[in-house]
């Protein structure tokens, strides 16, 4: 298939990883951020092509993983409200809250549905004028925008029936808490790829000039990553930290300022709380107030259950890229896709899921 | 508006009577079935196959068939797999009030489009009418009796190191096919699903090679479920190679654009077999003049490595471990 192929290229990949080891002197530790490259590197068997050396963590990058307890609690509190129908990402529905998950709150009787896109929720507002329809707005800087369209859209079209419950959330803010925690001691990122092609390099800038870790921004494609490490290792080699883009065909260094202007309209910047790193400032996004009428946490007060946190599970230092999933106690034992302690192990973007699905049982 | 199904078609009245002597039976009669008798009563000796299978497809009708075919195709190849000849198939129908009696009768003619193709015929039936709400437009549930004619054991746990692994086709398509209507996905490359009966395919394979050892059409789950079955009950190994598994560019791209995976995708059309090497040649070669089976390909072997494992040679030449799929892929797609 056209423009995915080339960057499957067999021959291709194998001379990156033939320079990566050459190129390669001493040990590197790098972080993925995103969930999407963790999946990408787990399915293609990305590690085993580089030196043991180079450590590759996985980083916070899934929208679903770090969604905290409480919000997920909102959104099955919800559920359980008569009348409202809500729409979600299928991601979302196996996801354990406190006590339950939101699959379960369909089959106690929600009217819980899985839509493909924000379009697919304003969709359900149209054709179902009589019920209340509330979009799960569970998300980083790429769904953020298509939220923003569909409550403009909402607006013009004077639909009165659709609400948002916005926990969209902002990378930049994320990786730089990851930096001043300094617990595991970066010497380079992959940058996400999809989130950038949004918010451009800028953000980063300040990762590499104040914590001197090298960045390089990646697509999703084995031949994608590999030239990333590989740009990343000749960095760390040549003991420099800057910014580079290895995903060009979808990533410009400004971004797309229209998806920007779009968010700037709609959202303001609001404090945060993400699982396994806590309540984080300006990291998260809310409704301005000229939409608030969307705005479902206001609309419908629910009473939420003590928020409580699963025994033993440790999706929190995984998200950190403290320990890997095959050091989790629970990991491949008490939890399993099937039976998934921690949201981790339920998202496709989830590392336990990767690393579980895809053979790293065994680390 | 056309004739819709009322509750009444059910209840054993004149109209349930006119119902399934205009709408139902004309297009499959036989004369087992003329008797219209409490059951069918069949002379068979011999090993029997026997099998059953629900269908609650959403939608009924779909890109290259519908309920009516996949309720024929489904128990005519689950019967095949097992070494089975198809004869005999029941058909029981649980409709929805107020389904359009077209809509049932273009069903009915697709079950006998399908069963005269695979040549079964539909011995016994049944119909129940649910009320509005109690079901969705139309479920089916086939049971389907067979004969085993050759002496083959055929089953997932003979599946033997050293054994080629051979598909009949390309993956993924009747999942997608469902998926994209279902959805409303509207892909520039349409994909159509490859419900087909196999017997006939099937039939050619065994009267070439007695070392056949598993068969199986990887329907729910996908290619990745039946090879992990295989690996688990026969306690093998088995390696696959990304780069020889037919992909046609319909379902790469749905599922470039969903995340999802073709080898979790759901197939009606297609088999995995496991035979000896020495044999392996002639197999793909008899499957290859059938026309559900162009694209046979050999994918793989299996091997005393790695058991109850499913290990795939990525395109980029790593590899990685083909796992069970977990939860529900897609949905209501057969």
């Amino acid at each position: 298939m056209k423009f995915i192929d080339e960057f499957r290229d067999p021959g291709l990949s194998r001379r990156l990883a033939d320079k990566i080891a050459q190129i390669s002197t001493r040990p590197a530790r790098l972080m993925e951020f995103c969930g999407g490259h963790t999946v990408a590197i787990m399915r293609n068997g990305i590690r085993q092509l580089l030196p043991p050396h180079i450590e590759m963590l996985s980083g916070p990058g899934c929208p679903v993983c770090v969604t905290a307890n409480r919000d997920i609690d909102r959104a099955i509190a919800l559920s359980q409200v008569p009348g409202l129908i809500i729409t979600t990402f299928g991601d979302m529905l196996k996801v354990p809250g406190s006590y339950s998950s939101l699959q379960q709150a369909r089959a106690a009787g929600g009217d819980i549905r899985i839509v493909y896109s924000t379009q697919d929720a304003l969709q359900a507002a149209r054709v179902n004028p009589d019920r209340l329809v509330v979009f799960l707005g569970v998300g980083f800087e790429t769904t953020a925008p298509t939220v923003a369209s569909a409550v403009l859209q909402a607006e013009r079209e004077k639909i009165d029936n659709f609400y948002i419950l916005c926990h969209l959330k902002m990378t930049p803010p994320a990786m730089r808490a990851l930096l001043e925690l300094g617990e595991t001691h970066l010497n380079g990122i992959i940058c996400p790829g999809h989130v950038s092609t949004i918010i451009g390099t800028k953000p980063y800038q300040a990762y590499a000039r104040d914590y001197g870790v090298a960045c390089v921004v990646a697509g999703f494609e084995p031949v994608d990553i590999l030239q990333a490490v590989e740009m990343l290792v000749q960095q760390i080699e040549d003991g420099i930290a800057r910014v580079d883009i290895a995903y060009t065909r979808g990533v410009r260094p400004e971004g797309n300022i229209r998806a920007q202007d779009l968010m700037n309209d709609v959202f303001d910047t609001t404090d945060a709380c993400w699982r396994g790193i806590g309540d984080i400032s300006k990291s998260g996004l809310s409704l301005k107030n000229k939409y608030s009428r969307y705005d479902a946490a206001r609309r419908f007060e629910v009473e939420l259950p003590p928020v409580r946190e699963h025994a033993g599970c440790r999706c929190g230092e995984i998200l950190r890229g403290v320990i890997r999933p095959v050091d989790c106690g629970l990991f491949g034992k008490a939890c399993t896709p099937e039976n998934p302690v921690g949201p981790c192990m339920v998202s496709s973007e989830g590392s336990c899921a990767a690393y579980y699905q895809y053979g790293a049982h065994d680390g | 508006m056309g004739e819709k199904i009322l509750l009444a078609h059910g209840s054993g009245s004149r109209l349930s009577h006119d119902l399934i002597s205009k709408v139902l039976a004309p297009s499959i009669m036989n004369p087992v079935l003329a008797r219209m008798d409490d059951s069918a009563v069949l002379s068979m000796s011999g090993k029997l196959a026997f099998t059953t299978d629900s269908y609650v497809v959403n939608p009924i009708f779909f890109p290259g068939g519908d309920i009516g075919r996949l309720a024929v195709c489904g128990t005519v190849n689950d019967l095949s797999m097992s070494g089975a000849r198809p004869l005999y198939i029941s058909l029981a129908l649980i409709i929805e009030e107020g389904l359009d009696i077209d809509d049932l009768r273009q069903v009915m003619a697709s079950v006998k489009d399908t069963a005269v193709e695979a040549g079964v015929q539909i011995v016994t039936g049944d119909t129940k009418v649910v009320d509005h709400g109690k079901a969705d437009r139309l479920f089916i549930n086939t049971s389907g009796i067979g004969l085993i004619e050759y002496g083959t054991d055929i089953s997932g746990s003979n599946a033997r190191p050293g054994d080629k692994i051979i598909l009949s086709g390309g993956i993924g398509e009747h999942g997608m096919a469902v998926m994209s209507q279902r959805e409303g996905l509207h892909l520039s490359l349409p994909v159509t699903s490859d419900c087909a009966p196999l017997n006939h395919l099937v039939s050619v394979m065994l009267s070439v090679s007695k070392n056949i050892h598993s068969l199986r059409d990887p329907t729910r789950g996908g290619l990745a479920s039946t090879l992990n079955e295989f690996a688990k009950q026969s306690d093998v190994g088995i390696t696959i190679e990304e780069d020889k598994i037919p992909v046609c560019d319909g379902v790469r791209g749905a599922c470039e654009l969903l995340g999802l995976d073709p080898l979790y995708i759901a197939n009606e059309g297609k088999l995995v077999a496991t035979v000896t090497e020495v044999d392996s040649g002639k197999v793909l070669s008899a499957m290859k003049k059938n026309k559900y089976a162009r694209q046979a390909v050999v994918i793989g072997e299996v091997t005393t490595e790695h058991r109850g494992r499913v290990v795939m040679k990525t395109s980029i030449g790593s590899s990685r471990i083909v796992d069970m799929p977990v939860g529900e892929i897609l949905p209501r797609i057969c």
